[in-house]
Order: C-alpha cells, then sequence, then structure tokens
C-alpha cells in the first residue's frame, strides 16, 4: 500500500548536503525572478490531524494539470508539514519563507494558521487560507493574509439558510432536534454560533438538549443513549469523522433512527464514513462549504479526482484547497511578477468568477475575507454525495425521512 | 556587580567559563548572524531550555517526577492572557498575577502527594491527572473561550514594545534568552544555597535526610513551588508570541512530556543538561526535517521515526544524559558529579 | 429521564468497563511485576489492532477467533522487548525508563502512520450492528462478546498466577526481588516472562477493542492514560482489581456523562484516581506495600 520514495543515492547525498548547507548559511536569495511561482504549502500531513491534511494534499496533487489547461502560470509547490503542532508550523512557515516561498497556502486548523499568519504579515509575504474557521484570524488588521473560506459565522448562518431550503423542498420540518457537538475547537465556535444566531433564522425546531462530547472519545454510547431520551425528531450534530461513525453505529445499535441527520460540519460525507458503514451510511445531511456540482471546474476536478485517486469522491478539503492554489496562480498571472508586495495587491484584487465553490466567486472584502461564499447542503446516497440546496446548485431531490438503520439490509 | 560575577563563577574552571561566554556570545549575536528561520528555531530551543531548567528545579534538585508540568505553564499562558483581552493589563503585571497562581497550584499538588505519601510513579501520575484535570476544566470555561480558543489581539507594530511583549521577532528572542538565562543563574545559586544542599540529600535518599533532622516536606514544597513559579513565564511568552491558546494544545500530555525530554536528554540534575538538551532535540528533529527534504524523502513520519530511534540510542547509551558525557569529554567536568 | 434510560446507560458502562479492565490487565502485570512504568502500553495495544484489522480485511477471519493467536503473537513480540531492549531499564531510575517507552511509543505510533495511513480503520463483523433486548434494556452485542472475553482471560491469567508454579514464581519475584534471586530464580527469565504475559494481554485487549471501535495510528495515548487510571484505582498486580477498575471507571465515566456534560466526564475518571492516589494508594484490590 505504501508509496515507494527515492532511496539516496550519491548524487542525492551531494545534493542534500549542498542544500542543507545553503539552507542553513545564505539568506533568502533572488525572490523576485521569473519563472514559476514558488508557492509553500503548510498542512497537518503528520500528528493527529494528518487524515485530514493529507486528503487536503489530494487537492494540491491534481492542480497542476487543471491550472494548465485554465492557462494559468505554472506553480512550483513546496510541501510543508505542520505536524498538527502550533511551534512545528511556525518553525516550517518560517523555513519555507528563507527557502523562497514567495506566498503561502494552508494551513486547515485555526491555531496553527494564527501562527503562520503572523509569520506571512511579518515576512510581507501573501498567505491564502484554504480552510481555518475561527473568525479572528481576519479580525487582526493583516495586509498579507487572505481567506477563502467560511467563518464560523457564515458557516452557521448557511447551515440554517440551508437547512429551511430543504425543509421548503420536501414540505416537511422537524419540530424538536437534539443538538450534539464536539468539544472541540470548532464544536465550541459552532456552538456559540448557533446560539447568537439561532433567534435570527426563525427555524420551525426547538433544541430540546445540547449534548457535548469529547473529541478523543471511544464511545458515545451514553450520549446516543441520552439524545434519544429526548424523543426529538431529528439530530443536529457538529461533529467529526470519528464521532460521525461512533454516533452512527449507535444509532444501529440502541434501534433510533431520527426522522433526519443534519450536521453542519465534516464528518459524514467523508470518503472513510461511506465506506465504512455502507448501507448504514444513507441519509446524512451535511451542511457545509461545498463545490457546484454545475459548474465547469467542479466538473474538471471530479474527472481529474477520479483519474488519480479512483474512488475518493470529491469534498471540501480537495476543492478549497485547489481554490486556494487557483488564487494564487491567477494573482501570479495579473501581478506579473513574484514580488510579494505585487502579489498581495494583485491577491487583494482577485476576481474569479470562473471557481468551483458554490456563490458568486472568489474574491476577498478589506478584512481579507470572501466573505461571497455560499454554503451548501448534500446528502449521502448509494455511496455517493448528492448536492440537494441551494436549488441553484442542485444535483437532486432531499430523501425524507430517513430509511430505519433496522430495515437496512 | 564584578563581586556578583565572581560568587557566581566561582568553582568554575577557566576553560568552563571560557565556553560558557564564548556560547552567550554566540547566542547573543543570532539575530545578525542567523536568518528569521533559525531564528524561530533558536527561540523553541530557548523556550524548551527555560521549561526544562525550571521542571529540572523539581526533578534534578528535589527528585520528584513531575509529568503534568504543562499545567504551571498552562495557567501563566491563560492568566495574563486573560487580563489583556478582557482589561488590558499588560504581560507583566499578569506575570505577576500568574506567579502566586501557579505557585499555589503546585503547593496543592505537593502537599496533597507529601502529606499522603504518594511518591515515585505515583506522584508522576498525580501530577497528570491534575493537568488532565485542568484540560478538560479549561475546555468548558467560558471565560477563556473554553475550547474554542482565546485569541489574542495582534498589533503589528513598527516598533517593539516590550511593555505589551509585541514586537519582531528579534525581541521575543532577546526576552527568552535573557530568561534562559535567568533560569540558569537562579539553579545555580538554588543549588549552591543551603536549601539545595537539603534538596540533594533528600533526592538521594530521603529517609536518611528526614533522620539527619532535614524537614523534608518543607524542603519539597519549595522545590515544587519555586519550579511552578519559574515555569509560569513561559506561559506568558508562549501566548504573547503564539497569540492563540486552546487548552487542548496548552495543556495537553504531550506539552509536558516534551518540556522533560530535554532535561532528561541533556541530563536530569546537572545544571547545563536542560539547555543541551534542549539543542540536541531540536536540532536533531529540524535537521532530520531538513536532511529529508534535501534528499527527496516526502514521508509524514518519518522524521519523527528517525527522531524516536535517536532519543532511543541516546537514552541506551548515555543513561546519565548527554552533559555529563560531553563535560567530561571538555574537560569541564564539574566538581562532584 | 426514566429508569430504562438509567439502566441501559449503567449496563453500557459496566461492559464497556470490563473490556477497558482487560486492556489494563496487561499493564497491572508488568507494571506491578517488573515494575517498569510502560507508557507505551496503548502503542502497544494499537499494534494489536492493527494485527486484527489486517487479518480480518484479507482473510476474513473474526477477532473472537483470533483472540488467542494474535495474543500469542505479542507474547513473543512482548518477550523479545523485554529481553532485548528493557531489561537494563529496570534498575533505573523512573525518568529513563519513562524516556525510553517514550521513545519507543514515538517510533511505533509513527512506523503505524506511514504503513497503514492515518485512515481510520475498521472490522465488520457480520454481528456488529446486533444487539439483545433484555426488558428495557439494550444490549451491544459485540459488547457482551468482548466484555465476555475480558472475564474469561482474566480468570485464566488469575487461575495462572495463583496455580501454576511459573506463576508462583512471578509473584515471588514481585515480592521480593532479591528473595526470589536468593532463593535461586532467574529473575531475568522470569521478568521477560511476565512482560510477555503482559504483552499478550494488551493482544487480547486489541484483539477484542476492534469489535468495538476502530484504529487510528495516534489512538494509543489516550488508552495508556486510561490504563494507569484503571490500574492504579483497582490496584497494582491484581487482576481482579484491574477488570474491578475497569468497571467502576466505565460506569462512572457512563453515569457521570449522563448526569452532566459527556464532554467532562473524563474529569471523573481522574477525580477518583487522585481519591485513590491519596486515600488508599494500593487501590481496591491491591496489598498495601511497606
Amino acid at each position: 500500500m505504501n508509496s515507494t520514495y527515492m532511496l539516496p543515492n550519491r548524487r542525492h547525498l551531494l545534493a542534500g548536503a549542498v542544500a542543507t548547507a545553503a539552507t542553513v548559511a545564505a539568506p533568502a536569495i533572488l525572490r523576485a525572478q521569473s519563472g514559476p511561482l514558488k508557492v509553500g504549502v503548510l498542512l497537518p500531513r503528520s500528528g493527529y490531524e494528518a487524515g485530514i491534511g493529507q486528503d487536503c494534499q489530494r487537492g494540491v496533487d491534481i492542480a497542476p494539470g487543471i491550472l494548465k489547461s485554465l492557462g494559468l502560470p505554472d506553480l512550483t509547490i513546496m510541501n510543508g508539514d505542520t505536524e498538527s503542532n502550533v511551534d512545528t508550523a511556525r518553525e516550517h512557515a518560517e523555513k519555507l519563507i528563507s527557502d523562497g516561498a514567495q506566498l503561502l497556502v494552508g494551513a486547515f486548523d485555526s491555531g496553527q494558521s494564527t501562527a503562520i499568519a503572523q509569520v506571512a504579515e511579518q515576512k510581507g509575504i501573501p498567505l491564502v487560507i484554504n480552510i481555518a474557521g475561527a473568525p479572528d484570524i481576519t479580525e487582526q488588521g493583516y495586509k498579507f493574509v487572505y481567506r477563502n473560506f467560511p467563518t464560523a459565522p457564515m458557516l452557521t448562518r448557511d447551515g440554517f439558510v440551508q437547512q429551511k431550503a430543504v425543509f421548503d423542498i420536501v414540505g416537511k420540518a422537524p419540530k424538536t432536534v437534539v443538538f450534539m457537538r464536539v468539544n472541540d475547537t470548532f464544536g465550541t465556535a459552532m456552538s456559540k454560533a448557533f446560539a447568537a444566531m439561532m433567534p435570527k433564522f426563525d427555524m420551525p425546531y426547538t433544541i430540546a438538549d445540547e449534548i457535548s462530547y469529547d473529541p478523543a472519545a471511544r464511545d458515545l454510547s451514553v450520549e446516543v443513549t441520552k439524545a434519544k431520551a429526548t424523543n426529538a425528531d431529528a439530530i443536529l450534530v457538529v461533529g467529526r469523522l470519528n464521532d460521525a461513525m461512533l454516533i452512527t453505529r449507535e444509532l444501529a445499535k440502541q434501534r433510533w433512527t431520527p426522522q433526519a441527520i443534519l450536521s453542519v460540519g465534516p464528518g459524514w460525507y467523508e470518503d472513510q464514513y461511506i465506506k465504512t458503514l455502507g448501507k448504514l451510511s444513507d441519509g446524512p445531511m451535511s451542511f457545509v462549504p461545498w463545490y457546484d456540482p454545475n459548474k465547469k471546474l467542479s466538473k474538471a476536478l471530479e474527472s481529474a479526482l477520479a483519474a488519480k485517486y479512483p474512488g475518493i469522491n470529491l469534498n471540501t478539503n480537495h476543492v478549497y484547497t485547489f481554490e486556494a492554489l487557483l488564487v494564487a496562480a491567477d494573482a501570479y498571472k495579473r501581478a506579473g511578477s513574484t514580488d510579494p508586495k505585487a502579489l498581495a495587491d494583485a491577491v487583494r484584487t482577485t476576481n474569479i468568477t470562473d471557481n468551483a465553490s458554490i456563490g458568486p466567486g472568489i474574491s476577498f472584502n478589506a478584512k481579507g475575507q470572501n466573505d461571497k461564499i455560499i454554503g451548501g447542503g448534500i446528502q449521502n446516497r448509494g455511496g455517493k454525495l448528492i448536492t440537494i440546496a441551494p436549488k441553484e446548485a442542485a444535483n437532486g431531490q432531499p430523501d425524507w425521512p430517513m430509511k430505519s438503520y433496522q430495515d437496512r439490509a | 556587580m564584578a563581586a556578583m560575577i565572581a560568587r557566581l563563577t566561582d568553582g568554575l574552571s577557566r576553560r568552563a567559563f571560557v565556553l560558557l561566554a564564548g556560547l552567550l556570545a554566540v547566542l547573543l549575536a543570532a539575530p545578525w548572524i542567523a536568518n528569521d528561520y533559525l531564528l524561530t528555531v533558536l527561540i523553541v530551543i530557548l523556550y524548551l531550555a527555560y521549561t526544562g531548567q525550571a521542571w529540572n528545579i523539581m526533578m534534578g534538585f528535589a527528585g520528584q517526577l513531575s509529568l503534568g508540568h504543562a499545567i504551571y505553564a498552562g495557567l501563566g499562558a491563560y492568566i495574563p492572557a486573560v487580563l489583556f483581552t478582557r482589561l488590558g493589563i499588560g504581560p507583566w503585571i499578569g506575570l505577576l498575577a500568574a506567579i502566586p497562581v501557579a505557585a499555589a497550584c503546585g503547593a496543592i499538588i505537593g502537599f496533597l502527594a507529601f502529606r499522603f505519601g504518594v511518591a515515585g510513579v505515583y506522584f508522576a501520575i498525580l501530577t497528570i491527572a491534575f493537568a488532565e484535570f485542568a484540560r478538560i476544566g479549561f475546555d468548558h470555561l467560558t471565560i477563556v473561550n473554553a475550547s474554542a480558543g482565546l485569541f489574542l489581539p495582534v498589533a503589528q507594530l513598527a516598533h517593539n514594545d516590550l511593555w505589551r511583549l509585541r514586537g519582531s521577532l528579534t525581541m521575543f528572542y532577546y526576552v527568552i534568552l535573557a530568561a534562559t538565562v535567568f533560569a540558569l543563574i537562579l539553579s545555580r545559586l538554588l543549588l549552591r544555597s543551603r536549601m539545595g544542599y537539603f534538596w540533594l540529600a533528600i533526592r538521594e535518599d530521603e529517609q536518611a535526610a528526614r533522620a539527619a533532622g532535614v524537614d523534608t516536606f518543607r524542603y519539597k514544597m519549595y522545590a515544587v513551588m519555586i519550579s511552578a513559579a519559574v515555569t509560569s513565564f513561559a506561559g506568558v511568552f508562549y501566548a504573547f508570541f503564539y497569540n492563540n491558546l486552546f487548552p487542548e494544545q496548552v495543556f495537553n500530555i504531550s506539552r509536558s512530556i516534551e518540556m522533560i525530554l530535554g532535561p532528561i536528554i541533556g541530563g536530569v540534575g546537572t545544571l547545563f543538561g536542560p539547555i543541551l538538551g534542549a539543542f540536541v532535540l531540536t536540532g536533531l528533529a529540524e535537521s532530520v526535517t531538513s536532511a529529508l527534504a534535501a534528499f527527496g524523502v516526502d514521508l509524514p513520519g518519518a522524521k519523527q521515526i528517525f527522531y524516536g530511534i535517536c532519543l532511543l540510542l541516546v537514552v541506551v547509551a548515555l543513561p546519565e544524559g548527554i552533559w555529563p558525557w560531553l563535560a567530561r569529554r571538555l574537560g569541564i567536568a564539574e566538581r562532584g558529579r | 429521564m426514566g429508569v430504562g434510560v438509567y439502566l441501559n446507560v449503567a449496563v453500557a458502562g459496566v461492559l464497556t468497563g470490563l473490556v477497558y479492565g482487560l486492556m489494563a490487565l496487561g499493564l497491572s502485570v508488568i507494571f506491578g511485576v517488573v515494575r517498569v512504568v510502560n507508557f507505551a502500553h496503548g502503542e502497544m495495544m494499537s499494534i494489536a489492532m492493527y494485527i486484527a484489522v489486517v487479518l480480518f480485511s484479507s482473510f476474513h477471519l473474526d477477532p473472537l477467533v483470533m483472540l488467542v493467536p494474535i495474543a500469542a503473537v505479542m507474547f513473543v513480540f512482548g518477550y523479545a522487548l523485554q529481553a532485548g531492549l528493557i531489561n537494563p531499564f529496570i534498575t533505573r531510575p523512573e525518568h529513563s525508563q519513562f524516556l525510553l517507552v517514550v521513545a519507543l511509543a514515538i517510533i511505533i505510533v509513527n512506523a503505524l502512520l506511514i504503513i497503514f495511513g492515518p485512515d481510520a480503520r475498521t472490522v465488520q463483523t457480520s454481528y456488529a450492528y446486533d444487539s439483545f433486548e433484555i426488558g428495557p434494556v439494550i444490549v451491544d452485542a459485540s459488547k457482551a462478546y468482548a466484555a465476555a472475553a475480558a472475564i474469561v482471560v482474566t480468570a485464566a491469567l488469575f487461575a495462572f498466577f495463583r496455580f501454576t508454579l511459573i506463576g508462583k514464581a512471578i509473584r515471588a519475584c514481585a515480592d521480593n526481588y532479591t528473595g526470589a534471586l536468593v532463593v535461586g530464580l532467574n529473575v531475568n527469565r522470569l521478568y521477560a516472562l511476565t512482560f510477555a504475559l503482559g504483552a499478550a494481554c494488551v493482544g487480547a485487549a486489541g484483539t477484542m477493542m476492534t469489535l468495538i471501535t476502530d484504529v487510528t495510528p495516534a489512538l494509543g495515548p489516550g488508552y495508556t492514560l486510561l490504563a494507569f487510571v484503571i490500574v492504579i484505582t483497582g490496584g497494582l498486580g491484581s487482576m481482579p482489581g484491574a477488570l474491578i477498575g475497569g468497571v467502576l471507571i466505565g460506569l462512572t465515566e457512563a453515569l457521570a456523562g449522563l448526569l452532566f456534560t459527556p464532554s467532562a466526564k473524563s474529569m471523573f475518571a481522574f477525580g477518583i484516581l487522585v481519591l485513590v492516589l491519596l486515600f488508599r494508594p494500593q487501590g481496591i484490590l491491591g496489598r498495601r506495600l511497606v
């Protein structure tokens, strides 16, 4: 299963020694030169976030071919591993910059992205954040940090908007929901955003109970028992892959199938979830930043991913990481130079309408945030992900209610 | 001033003094020689050297194995951070608030442990329990934003603001360098004080020390409290350098482990061990990363395996740590060690 | 919430606790006898879990059947590890032991990451989603089987230490190292044997654990901590103690999760640990040390 990697031979050894020495001794040389743009990509490729980091990496891997077909300039990708750790993220951001990176992309995790943002801002190197939800990052008055991903409040807002859209389409809605959420950065931020915003959206349901659970939980049977005891119509959940799988199994074992599972966040649509649970994976709806399956670039991404990584569904990680690189290449083309200030100015004036994610396109407001992203709604069906909301991006109708777990073969 | 330096360096051989002065000179000049990446690495090294030195006071001098030291750094990080974000109080004042809290926390742990006779591995596990308690507790504390994380507002200033700990990389570097030097000097003074000798006696044979009339309870408490108080500054630095705090990361057991690897590798109970250990470990980690990248090996996890193997080799081959061996090689072995 | 809910949670807590107890059993043996602070305990269990997963996905061998073979493999692994690497460290200070096993843990976790990748692996048996309905209580089938296996293994181990000659010899080493030497026991070999036994227990526990949860490379540390809490609570070196400690922790966490915020339920486990350390350091069933 493991990929073969190069064994060092003598030429590599010498090159390696020289490179190491050069890295240590020489200051960053000749930043503003022509040729491919050097983009440093920082992701958590080892450590506890390794799964997600490596999934984002797939978005990086399929980028070059597509960017080329769009007539955009070449990028030289320099891969950095944050090791799921703030210290390492900061160190390696510095390292990539001193190795000549002219633009940074990263880093999925809010804490690590914050550390990298500080480095980028201090050095005057543009950072395009692929995925990170904490709103604070774009509230610091940074001039070099850009985020093409919704903030937690935006994720929440769209979660509610698209849920209502789905309720309208099926003509039904749950009267009560039990709110289950993971007690980590993401879960808590979303919980606060929910509390603040739910009243404004006039949702048809009330929250019967809020059950927060440990992100490292090995066993969620108590939590699910508690949820079942509320007799709620549906489950509103903010969690991750691990708990999505645990909860689903418990629902089957404890013989409770809610009308719907409304997830705002990752986990319930991921390949691992679908492959592991098979028929039990059908039904949950996820309200997440998503790609518009009707857009041309989305189709290109789908086929490129299918060619390189067959059996893997295109998802948020791939799409948004790809779009960060798209922003980089597009800015480079317009700036015409690799000078970081020119690049930053070019990123600031980005206006890409032919993108993949749902919404009018990629552009940044004064704080460096793309506030025009619209979240979508998807549903698991037969091992695939159907986009059910918003109407403009939909390619299927939602199923309601969920088929009982006990009736699935 | 000269008298103070003389007192500090009394007992150091001439060679040791020269080497130490040389190292200090290089470190002082680092911002001019090294690029920002190296400077960042040095900051991480010195941070670990500082916390390692603080931990060493408790372990190396008084023989108490603490595996939950992250709790003191965590308190030192969160208290000034909350005071700063909510009341605009500067970090140095915040430090004055954090030190007593950390010391009190250490006192509680120490009291519970020593009064009830919890020692050795059991003490270590007790410290882990407290750190985990803090981690989960802070994960639910709304005043620090619970698990959503506490973000400090970052102001990009053209100049360095030492009072509010905002500024360039160089400023942070000198702050942590000064702190590490301070910790080293403090350790030396403590070791050569009357209390230091009592600590050594307790470490070597607690029952004999008690039989000889040493109030072991009192001095063990001092060790824990001083160690906790010194560690708390590391938290202040961490909070204002990284500008974001998550209980999951700040109080995590991996942080506690990270703090103690340096002193164990370098040499527990020695003065210079923690500093050497920090240099070796972080230097090793970054060198392996660079080497792997230069050889074109792109395998997440490979670096950690090399790192683990090196740790294994050191602990098997040099049971006392690297510093005692190195000191003998350099001909500057300390008296009686 | 009716009585049914409490019953369900309590039963689930007890069953889960039994499996945790099995996991801690290996540590009780290793820590209780050889006195090595095995902080790589969870990582060793991860290895066993991965073996079970691979055997299942390649050859469709059910973990319940593979219990003994995998335990045997881990036995050999444990023996080699102890004799080859850990033995000289028994007399060394705790921080040295600690560093050794931490280094081992780092190597194991990252080797697993490289070999198996970061994604969670699982064993999907045909009875994976079965449950028994007994009155108001719904009992998870997989957990019930795993808990039953836990009891069987514990009983077997207990019998071994009580009634066999080697078992008695090992207990002698634990009670009095010098005395054992004087009497002529080959302490080194016995230590290696004990470590191997502990590893075999870990192997059994890991195999059972795959019925309940998924394995990822980073799974280890959480379980290591849990194992220590259980072992200290239940009593060092006591086989039934490990099970009782496991059940106590499992039950407490379950009820705490029900009555309070589930995300804080671990705090109760640590609270119990602190109380035990302070007031009954030998644990519930442990013997009082001098």
